[in-house]
């Protein structure tokens, strides 16, 4: 038997289907009632499951129905709880009614919005599906599933071009990376011989040391499988090499980007590597990627958020920073540290690109901070959520007594890099304390350009602009609340001492030797304090730059003319990418259909033998000159050596 | 299921359609009335086959409803009327009878010359397709095989486009010279055996000498008729030629006899010269699957472009076969049974837009789910099923053959995956160009959405793509049995070796 809870789950798949099928009919309105209702219902549901199985431990999988079973190989239709997929669900939950309810408003002057609502709540279904499966191929099945939706919603406005472009470039690069995701699968089901979590990872600790023959080689066994796995992380979750996407998906309504592209969607790559966690503990070369690729990811994307001017661009390339941070931590083993961190950063960047999208709303679809500022007067609700929101992402508190969200969950990560004692745990630290300098600076460059300072825009605009509607409000203030005490009020449960045993009970597993966790509260203080200077230091230089002296950072970018240009154009990753596998690929396919079908195998196939038939009926019809007596003779001829053929 | 048995259902269910040609020939020369003796024709064959399909047991791997009656005499040799299903063939008897109706419905407006000839041609080629895949005598079977290209050749040459003349000679020319050397072959098999008994030859181990040359005149007519690179020049042709009705044919049965016969004829009736040839059947399909793909991806036309990706999805049909493991045998089967429902779709997608603005040119269209949005979903549909997304039918069969490969040869398994990422390339590259953007052009202004009758042939494909793709099960539990008992023969006959 079902449980309601479980049941639950597909209430936001009813509601896209009410609203997708039969929005038309029943209007606007009543597609929005239908889809926040139902959400509302999964939010009480997944709140109570917290309750049930995170705090008070039960734990279980239920059985919904089979899906594949092909000999050995059984995937089914399950729901897995435990404190892992609780948590999720429950943050997953929470962030979207939040933004179903925004989009009553924001959305309120499209011309679709039954099918706007229908993707919303279809993404939260397979969201909710990718985090409750118990298998690899379920967990597939969401992961693919949000990226559709992820598709369909950047391409909301469908009559964009760089809407469809956008979108078709996150369905690809993600693709890549469920290349290596879907390879990962095939390696379980070849070497553990199923493609369950449970029997995955049992048998993960049997594999240390052996390996298995993979693209004519020898390749360790548990590394390869997560270095697969983490393939896909990597493209859903906008890591360096696979991220080119996640910017230009920003091309989709703000709401879209607030849950999918910030708070939910792009941190399944975390959650695999939490979800994992049993087996990447065994590969150590993979963690130590993770590790690099983090940082890495953390740094070079807040490099890219100092020299952008489109509001969403920078907030979106925060958000990448921000999963190289969790990722950093899951690589040194911290990966309650990574979820805390993914929990806290929902809210916060929820709240920040709600925020972006009020003030957008507010500007008649304006983007570019160049053309805003000293607009705080006019939208001051907006104003105070997004210095909440910033302070949250900047990790801004006081020691020892209270801090903004981010303030817990990412020094709790840079803590655990340092503590993990490993050469790319420093590695991982230092450049965490540069992000985070970056961070605390982008983010105010952003609120100074937008919201301080003289009006830049269409002056048109600013006779209309005005503070969002209570709709769009309220649900901001429940994230603002969640931006202020989600990190303060959790800490003891995500990260606090004993609480692998206690509050993940073995969703979470962490070996022995891996003391990054534990180690995190002995750093010594200046460990500690780093990210918070480095925090406050950011946020003054950019309130000076942005506020006072505000011919610096065009005095700074001239001077480092090259740097600042290489930054600017984002490393250049999009024009690699385009010219090496765009025109590649329709380089390749002309080469394939012109030269290789067209001139090799027709020439020499079909178009080949017609002309060399002709070609010979040609030469043959010489024989037919229509003299009888040249038939004549050929008759006689052939006679006589027929004749001679048979008396041998 | 022993009543069931005492009815020749299968003949039934075969000579039906034929029936149902004669009355369009005998009956009033009336057009519509033609229309309607070949549509109800259809239904009550699917009904049969529906009846068949339900009296079927999956857990028996042996044949059923088996017919036998002595036919004709040759001295020692004698050909017999042999028929019977298995887990193998019984989707494939059902989904030419499910495909048909369809096929009638979406002839219904279009076709508007020669109607009645239309409907015969449909109908013998239906008896053609079903008596193939239940025939279990060679001469029989060959027959069947052989009889399929007439009337397709004249659904090209007489209902096709412009070029259809140079298009059904391609077509018939290509099939007939793989065929010729598939004939040799199954002379040699019944001259060894002494029968024309397929199921005889089933258990047969052919000596060593006979076996590669026999696989290899196999190859040469599944190669084509699949079709495998290099061999599948004719499709593309075929099918930008061919009238909607029937490319949805080709490419949704006419295909899966290459499928079929790679199983039934080359895996299990030689398995050991099937083993000796794996590795050049793992290189055609991954050419197939990367080459046609890239190749689709340039493509400027609408059918060319799906007729491409046909080839690449058949790639994972033959890799998947020779991985000889149960989940690559019912990956290919899974493959080979989402592609009868999508490649099909999508070819009714493209007639619908033909039938609107009479181009397949890509860059005629654009904007489309403006004033179409009902059949912008469909198409979105068929899309995605295509590019195997999970939740949909393409993803079983895509995601078992690439599983089943993976375990023979991680190589093989790695290079379809970059398949999977093209596929979604063309295929979205394809949908954005005809459905998104803007909508300009003032003929595609005028474009209205779905008929009825375009729904009616829709949304049952539609329909089974989801449940193909959320519950498999219903497909595949009637042919995994089967499936798993072919793997486990060929590797024992492997294993065995040849005498």
């Amino acid at each position: 038997m079902v449980s309601l809870p479980a049941l639950s789950l597909f209430a936001p798949l009813l509601g896209s289907a009410a609203a997708g099928l039969f929005g038309r009919k029943m209007g606007d309105r009543n597609s929005q009632w239908v889809t926040c209702g139902l959400m509302g219902l999964l939010t009480l549901a997944a709140l109570y499951q917290f309750w049930d199985v995170a705090l008070q431990g039960h734990a279980g999988t239920e059985f919904l129905a089979h899906w594949i079973v092909s000999g050995a190989l059984k995937a089914d239709w399950a729901v897995k709880w435990d404190t892992l997929s609780a948590v999720m669900v429950a943050v997953v939950a929470v962030i979207s009614t939040c933004v179903h309810v925004y989009s009553v408003g924001y959305m309120s002057h499209d011309k679709h919005i039954p099918r706007f609502m229908a993707y919303l709540s279809l993404f939260t279904f397979f969201m909710l599906m990718l985090v409750t499966g118990d298998n690899l191929v379920q967990m597939f099945f969401g992961w693919e599933g949000v990226g559709l939706m992820s598709y369909l919603l950047i391409n909301f406005w469908f009559e964009k071009d760089s809407a469809n472009s956008a979108a078709i470039k996150a369905f690809l690069v993600n693709r890549v990376g469920d290349f290596g995701f879907a390879l990962g699968i095939f390696a379980c089901f070849l070497l553990f011989n199923s493609v369950e979590f449970g029997p995955i990872f049992d048998a993960a600790k049997n594999f240390t040391g052996k390996t298995f023959h993979f693209l004519s080689m020898d390749l360790p066994v548990t590394d390869t499988v997560a270095l697969l796995l983490f393939v896909g992380a990597m493209g859903k979750s906008a890591q360096l090499f696979l991220h080119t996407w996640l910017p230009d998906a920003m091309e989709g309504p703000t709401p879209v980007s607030a849950l999918i592209h910030a708070a939910t969607m792009v941190t399944a790559g975390v959650f695999m590597a939490a979800r994992f966690s049993p087996l990447f503990e065994y590969a150590p070369v993979t963690l130590q990627a993770v590790t690099v690729i983090g940082a890495v990811t953390a740094f070079i994307a807040a490099t890219i958020g100092l020299t952008q001017f489109d509001i969403k661009r920078v907030i979106a390339y925060s958000t990448m920073s921000q999963l190289g941070y969790m990722f950093f931590a899951a690589g040194v083993s911290a990966y309650s540290a990574a979820i805390y961190h993914l929990m806290t950063h929902a809210f916060f960047k929820a709240l920040l690109f709600l925020g972006a999208g009020s003030v957008i709303h507010a500007l008649s679809g304006e983007q570019d901070m160049r053309k805003m500022g000293g607009i705080w007067k006019i939208i001051p609700i907006t104003y105070a959520l997004m210095w909440i929101g910033s302070l949250a992402l900047a990790g801004i508190g006081i020691p020892g007594l209270f801090g903004f969200a981010g303030f817990y969950s990412k020094d709790a990560i840079l803590e655990a890099s340092y503590a993990s004692g490993s050469g790319v745990g420093y590695f991982a630290y230092w450049l965490g304390i540069a992000a985070a300098f970056m961070t605390a600076f982008y983010s105010w460059r952003l609120i100074m350009l937008t919201f301080h300072g003289k009006f830049h825009g269409d002056k048109h605009d600013l006779e209309h602009a005005h503070e969002s509607p209570p709709v769009m409000l309220w649900p901001l203030y429940v994230l603002g609340a969640g931006a202020v005490l989600a990190g303060f009020l959790t800490e003891e449960w995500f990260i606090g001492h004993g609480s692998l045993s206690e509050f993940w009970r073995g969703a979470l597993v962490v070996l022995p030797e891996h003391k990054a966790l534990e180690e995190m509260h002995h750093v010594p203080l200046w460990v500690k304090l780093a990210p918070l200077v480095a925090g406050v230091s950011g946020i003054s230089l950019a309130v000076l730059f942005y506020g006072w002296w505000k011919e610096i950072p065009g005095k700074i970018a001239a001077a480092f003319g090259p740097v600042y240009r290489l930054v600017f154009n984002k490393y250049y990753f999009d024009e690699i990418y385009d010219f090496l596998f765009i025109h590649g690929a329709k380089l390749l396919g002309r080469i394939t259909y012109e030269g290789g079908d067209n001139k090799l195998i027709d020439g020499l196939g079909p178009e080949g033998l017609s002309n060399v038939s002709k070609a010979f009926a040609r030469k043959v019809s010489f024989l037919q000159t229509g003299y009888i007596y040249h038939y004549a003779f050929a008759v006689v001829i052939g006679l006589v050596v027929f004749m001679l053929w048979l008396g041998r | 299921m022993n009543n069931l048995l005492a009815i020749p259902w299968l003949s039934i269910v075969t000579f039906l359609p034929l029936l149902g040609a004669l009355l369009v020939l005998l009956g009033p020369k009336n057009d519509e009335t033609a229309r309607h003796i070949a549509f109800w024709t259809s239904l009550l064959t699917l009904a049969v086959s529906l009846l068949i399909l339900f009296g079927f047991d999956p857990a028996n791997t042996g044949f059923q409803f088996v017919e036998e009656a002595k036919w004709l005499s040759f001295g020692k040799i004698s050909i017999l009327y042999k028929k019977g299903v298995d887990g193998l063939s019984i989707w494939f008897v059902v989904a030419s009878a499910f495909l048909m109706p369809i096929c009638f419905l979406a002839a219904w407006e279009p076709i508007k010359e020669k109607v009645r000839e239309f409907m015969i041609a449909l109908l013998i080629l239906e008896t053609m397709m079903i008596g193939m895949f239940c025939s279990l005598d060679f001469i029989l079977f060959y027959i069947f095989f052989e009889g399929v290209l007439l009337p397709m050749f004249l659904i090209i040459g007489i209902w096709g486009g412009p070029g259809r003349v140079h298009a059904s000679y391609r077509f018939f020319l290509y099939t007939l010279l793989g065929s010729v050397l598939m004939l040799l072959a199954i002379i040699a098999m019944c001259v060894f055996t002494g029968t024309t008994d397929m199921t005889v030859a089933l258990k047969t181990d052919f000596p060593k000498s006979w076996q590669n040359w026999l696989w290899l005149a196999f190859l040469a007519s599944f190669a084509v008729k699949t079709p495998m690179w290099p061999v599948h020049t004719w499709l593309p042709y075929a099918h930008v030629e061919a009238p909607t009705t029937g490319s949805v044919i080709l490419a949704g049965i006419l295909l899966k006899m290459g499928g079929y016969g790679f199983i039934r004829l080359s895996l299990q009736m030689l398995p050991q010269a099937s083993e000796t040839f794996t590795v050049l059947m793992y290189v055609l399909s991954g050419i197939a699957i990367v080459a046609t793909s890239l190749t689709a991806l340039v493509q400027t036309d609408m059918k060319r472009l799906i007729a491409y990706s046909s080839v690449a999805h058949m790639g994972y049909v033959t890799m998947g076969t020779f991985t000889k493991n149960q989940q690559g045998l019912e990956g290919a089967v899974m493959v080979m049974l989402s592609h009868t429902l999508v490649s099909s779709a999508l070819f009714l997608v493209v007639g619908v837009l033909y039938d609107r603005l009479h181009s397949r040119e890509i860059s005629r269209y654009g904007g489309v789910v403006n004033n179409m949005p009902h059949f912008a979903m469909y198409a979105m549909l068929f899309t995605l099923a295509s590019v195997g997304l999970p939740g949909t039918s393409g993803f079983i069969g895509e995601f078992l053959s690439m599983q089943g490969a993976f375990l023979a040869n991680t190589w093989m398994a790695a290079v379809a995956g970059l398949g999977v990422i093209l596929g979604a390339a063309y295929m979205l590259w394809l949908y954005r160009r005809v459905f998104f953007g803007p909508l300009t052009k003032p003929d595609v202004k005028e474009m209205t959405d779905l008929t009825w009758k375009e729904y009616a042939a829709l949304a049952p494909l539609a329909v089974l793509v989801l449940v193909m793709g959320i519950q498999p099960g219903v497909f595949k539990d009637v042919i995994s049995p089967t499936m798993k008992a072919i793997a486990d023969t060929a590797h024992a006959r492997i294993a065995g070796g040849v005498p």
